[in-house]
């Protein structure tokens, strides 16, 4: 009987402790949309910022932040994609591969301010570029590449082995079952490995305080020649994010509504992660049902 | 299920569809913006003999970026070809990068005198404000005046309540700012003579301290006058001098700083045009009180890199 | 449909030569996506050390006091550059966050793969992948808003203390915890735990004489990434932790750690002084703290008994 009543009592609190953890995150969730859905509104979402006047919005950083996520991405997910091909096809079991793994191991658990002060020295001082889009994307680049070798290296391994087998046995060479294979095959874990760290990278802000600045220069929506001063495209010029944005306003934000647009830029922060995390589900669910149909 | 992937994919249109708008309708919102909110900005139809164009690369105290940004923002109306980029980072960073050239104007809350490894005689410095700054405490604390002796005796930890001076019966908790930090550094200058300060809360940004003052039972820290704006903290006169913008102009009052741009070496064209803006009455009468500053044309007496104070004739 | 499959395998069986250069190529490309790798990290590496050290070869500072020593003062006239307490503090919320978060995160990845499967990855896999989601800023702001008043008024002290940057740590490393410890126990081969069902064996013993011991290994990796984690992180422990360079007396008594103390004073601090330098220095701990970690956990593998 007393095993019983200790197994109902662990059982309970498992129960417990998951429940703890749906708790905190609901109550987190339910803060930050309550305080700030409110403040969320067209004119909030389409109207520059500004350091002194209330009723300023969050136009450009919110453009910041998907151009940074983007130009991040290009850099990272092929780097990360042909480091997962490496570990999962190439790579034999030995010191060199160990030693690559713990590279990957180690660039990514750094903190992500070593990794800003590392793109400051480099990015920003050696080069001599200053802060700019480029030189953030790059420094958190850094940190999302042994993600995405990550993600990779699991997606390609989940392949079937009989694909891979069957293509090998047909005399086709590994960089071809690679390509013609194994990529196709391991292109929905992939996609859903990028969309799940797009959201890391959206919320990121101590890597980009030093790297791509806190402010942005005055943006001209209509010149869409990237190397404009003034064009939104131009990868040279320094861009406030909206996770900086955040912290820039609660810090030295001297507009008389400083809360007010924090819990706005946060609500509209934390609903993008949110569509990014449901997109990924979403695609997740699409491949599993496609791959169960088919099969 | 299927609902709910109906739903998140419209979402998700929605947003994309929000993004490419918001980028659409952005340049003509802010000239919109920066011409009716801004309704006192001074006579902008001047007539300009040649029209000047060039770009200027800014960077420095974070604390004087919105005030340079909102003036280059101005600036760079009234001349549509020149570009200036107003970069912020702390003191430190916008005179390093002044010294080494990589930028045009480095701004300083500071002197560059007061910082280590700045050539500071090959800058040239550009005193464009005035911030002035008091000791502020939380309401609760029952205090408008302290007297200079006492200010140093609680930043030094010599008195730990406030009942000491008067006060109500609770304990001091002091709020400071960052060892390396201009405001703390002009406060310890002027307003404590220098005297070590025991350690404390430490916060670099001016909202917090005033969001942590005005929280906390007994706080005391120092901030700029421009963030005096409602009731949430309480400035102190010091030996019975009211801190405002008058006393600290004819040098009453001792706590205030430069707001100092420098250049490396004479300034040349496009930054000295931009320089004498800073100095003109658009600038000093209009964005500066608007921020809180200081006009510094309007000081009856000014300071050197070593603190000492001297009548304007 | 037959001409295209026939058309692909030949293309894909195309003279000898032209299959050797091919996976040459493929080769060479994937190989230098490892260089790349191995060549960033060497250059983290290198630049950080040689950033950091210089407060030790160029202005003299003494390595042994710059660890162990409790006094930082770089403005004073006679500056002093004792990092201990930031050390101390960094390593304080780390370990404390860790004993919060670990249990949790660790029952929370039981529940879902043991009790409710069903549940688990319904419900309670999405809140956790949102938890990741959520940035460091609103974390410390909440905790700023929230949590610092309550335990001022409930708890005692400022609120500013050891015990809420502890609290924002342990709810930001959740997530970490929580999601490695679920891909260990769910990596389990299915035997392990029929076999005990099948010798009587209640769900709880099950877990607690199988199931934890057999992933043990894989749980304390868990753990350490999300140390790893906490102590990295910055912006949300600086606006909850108080940044008193002095040592904290109780864990509701204010505190600083190393990254705090980085973000605070790097913008004012002008380059190759000494009080940049230190900063650097201090960077340079946090790398090598990094570094340990990552050796704790490449030795907590190599004991993976399944």
């Amino acid at each position: 009987m007393n095993r019983k009543i200790a197994d109902r009592i662990a059982t309970i609190t498992f129960v417990g402790l998951s429940m703890i953890i749906v708790a905190i995150l609901l109550y987190l969730f339910a803060y930050i949309i309550m305080n700030g859905f409110s403040k969320i509104s067209w004119d909030f979402l389409t109207s520059p910022s500004s350091n002194i006047l209330a009723g300023s919005g969050i136009r450009d950083q919110l453009f910041n932040s998907f151009y940074i996520l983007i130009l991040t991405l290009i850099i990272s997910v092929p780097l990360g994609v042909l480091g997962g091909i490496y570990m999962a096809q190439y790579a034999k079991p030995g010191k060199l591969t160990n030693f690559i793994r713990s590279c990957i191991e180690m660039l990514s658990s750094l903190p992500s301010i070593v990794i800003g002060m590392f793109g400051l020295l480099v990015f920003v001082n050696t080069t001599g570029w200053g802060y700019t889009i480029f030189g953030g994307a790059l420094t958190i680049a850094i940190f999302n590449i042994p993600v995405m070798v990550r993600t990779c290296e699991d997606a390609i391994r989940s392949v079937p082995r009989e694909l891979k087998e069957a293509s090998l046995a047909l005399g086709i060479t590994q960089w071809h079952t690679v390509k013609t294979v194994l990529l196709p095959s391991a292109f929905p874990g992939i996609l859903t490995g990028v969309i799940l760290s797009a959201g890391r990278i959206f919320g990121e802000a101590a890597a980009l305080l030093y790297t791509a600045g806190l402010s942005t220069p005055r943006l001209d929506y209509t010149n869409w020649n990237p190397f404009a001063d003034n064009s939104p495209l131009n990868i040279f010029r320094p861009a406030e994010t909206l996770a900086v944005h955040i912290w820039s306003i609660n810090t030295q934000g001297l507009i008389p509504d400083v809360t007010e647009k924090a819990a706005g830029a946060s609500a509209v922060l934390v609903i993008s992660v949110l569509i990014f995390n449901l997109l990924a589900r979403w695609i997740g669910s699409m491949y599993y049902k496609k791959m169960t149909a088919t099969k | 299920m299927k609902k709910i992937k109906k739903l998140s994919l419209a979402i998700l249109v929605s947003i994309f569809a929000l993004v490419l708008a918001a980028c659409g309708s952005g340049a003509e919102d802010t000239n919109n913006n920066s011409s009716s909110s801004n309704g006192n900005e001074g006579n902008q139809g001047e007539e300009k003999t040649e029209e000047l164009s060039g770009s200027i690369v800014i960077s420095g105290s974070s604390a004087m970026q919105p005030l340079v940004a909102a003036a280059a923002e101005q600036f760079m109306a009234e001349n549509p070809k020149v570009d200036i980029q107003v970069n912020a980072g702390g003191s430190g960073t916008g005179l390093s990068q002044v010294a080494e050239g990589s930028v045009d104007i480095g701004n300083s809350d500071v002197f560059a005198e007061e910082k280590e490894g700045i050539p500071a005689d090959k800058l040239v410095d550009f005193k464009v404000a005035v911030v002035g700054m008091t000791a502020a405490v939380n309401p609760n604390v029952g205090i408008k005046d302290i007297s200079k002796a006492d200010l140093i005796k609680v930043f030094t930890g010599e008195i730990k309540n406030w009942k000491e001076l008067g006060g109500a019966d609770q304990e001091i908790v002091l709020v400071n700012r960052p060892d390396s930090s201009g405001t703390r550094a002009t406060f310890v200058k002027y307003g404590l003579d220098g005297a070590e300060t025991a350690e404390g809360i430490t916060e670099d940004s001016s909202n917090t301290v005033k969001k942590i003052i005005s929280e906390t039972e007994g706080a005391i820290g120092y901030l700029a006058f421009s963030y005096f704006t409602d009731d949430a903290v309480t400035p102190l006169s010091i030996d019975g001098v009211e801190a405002t913008d008058e006393n600290v102009q004819t040098g009453k009052f001792p706590i205030w700083a430069y707001q100092h741009s420098y250049t490396n070496g004479e300034p040349e064209g496009l930054v000295k045009t931009f320089l004498d803006y800073l100095f003109s009455d658009d600038v000093q009468k209009t964005i500066l009180p608007d921020q809180g500053y200081l006009p510094v044309t309007d000081m009856k007496v000014e300071r050197d890199a070593t603190g000492a104070l001297s009548d304007i004739k | 449909m037959r001409n295209t499959t026939e058309l692909s395998s030949h293309r894909l069986l195309k003279s000898n030569k032209n299959r050797k250069d091919s996976e040459l190529k493929g080769n060479i490309i994937v190989k230098s996506s490892a260089i790349i790798i191995i060549t960033l990290t060497i250059a983290l590496t290198v630049f950080l050390s040689i950033k950091g050290l210089q407060s030790f070869i160029k202005n003299g500072i003494n390595p042994w006091d710059f660890i162990t020593g409790t006094n930082w003062n770089p403005t004073s006239e006679t500056p002093s550059f004792g990092s201990f307490n930031f050390i101390f503090g960094s390593f304080a919320v780390t370990m404390l966050s860790a004993l919060i978060a670990a249990p949790l995160g660790i029952g929370g990845a039981i529940f879902m793969t043991q009790i409710a499967p069903k549940w688990g990855n319904k419900l309670l896999r999405p809140v956790i992948e949102l938890l990741v989601g959520i940035p460091s800023v609103v974390y410390g702001f909440i905790g700023l808003s929230v949590l610092v008043p309550f335990i001022r008024n409930h708890v005692g002290g400022l609120g500013f203390s050891l015990l809420s940057g502890t609290i924002v740590l342990a709810i930001m490393i959740l997530p970490t915890v929580t999601s490695i410890s679920t891909d260990a126990l769910n990596a389990l081969p299915k035997n392990l735990r029929e076999g005990a069902y099948a010798l009587g064996a209640t769900r709880w013993q099950t877990i607690k004489k199988v199931l934890i011991p057999a992933a043990l290994p894989s749980l304390l990796t868990a753990i350490v990434l999300g140390m790893a984690r906490a102590f990295g992180e910055a912006l949300a422990v600086q606006m909850v932790i108080g940044n008193v360079s002095d040592f904290p007396n109780s864990i509701t008594d204010t505190a600083a750690t190393l990254t705090t103390i980085i973000t605070l004073n790097i913008g004012h601090t002008t380059y190759g002084s000494i009080e940049n330098n230190t900063l650097w220095s201090l960077g340079l701990i946090l790398l090598v703290m990094s570094f340990i970690f990552i050796l704790i956990i490449r030795f907590l593998s190599s004991r993976r008994k399944i």
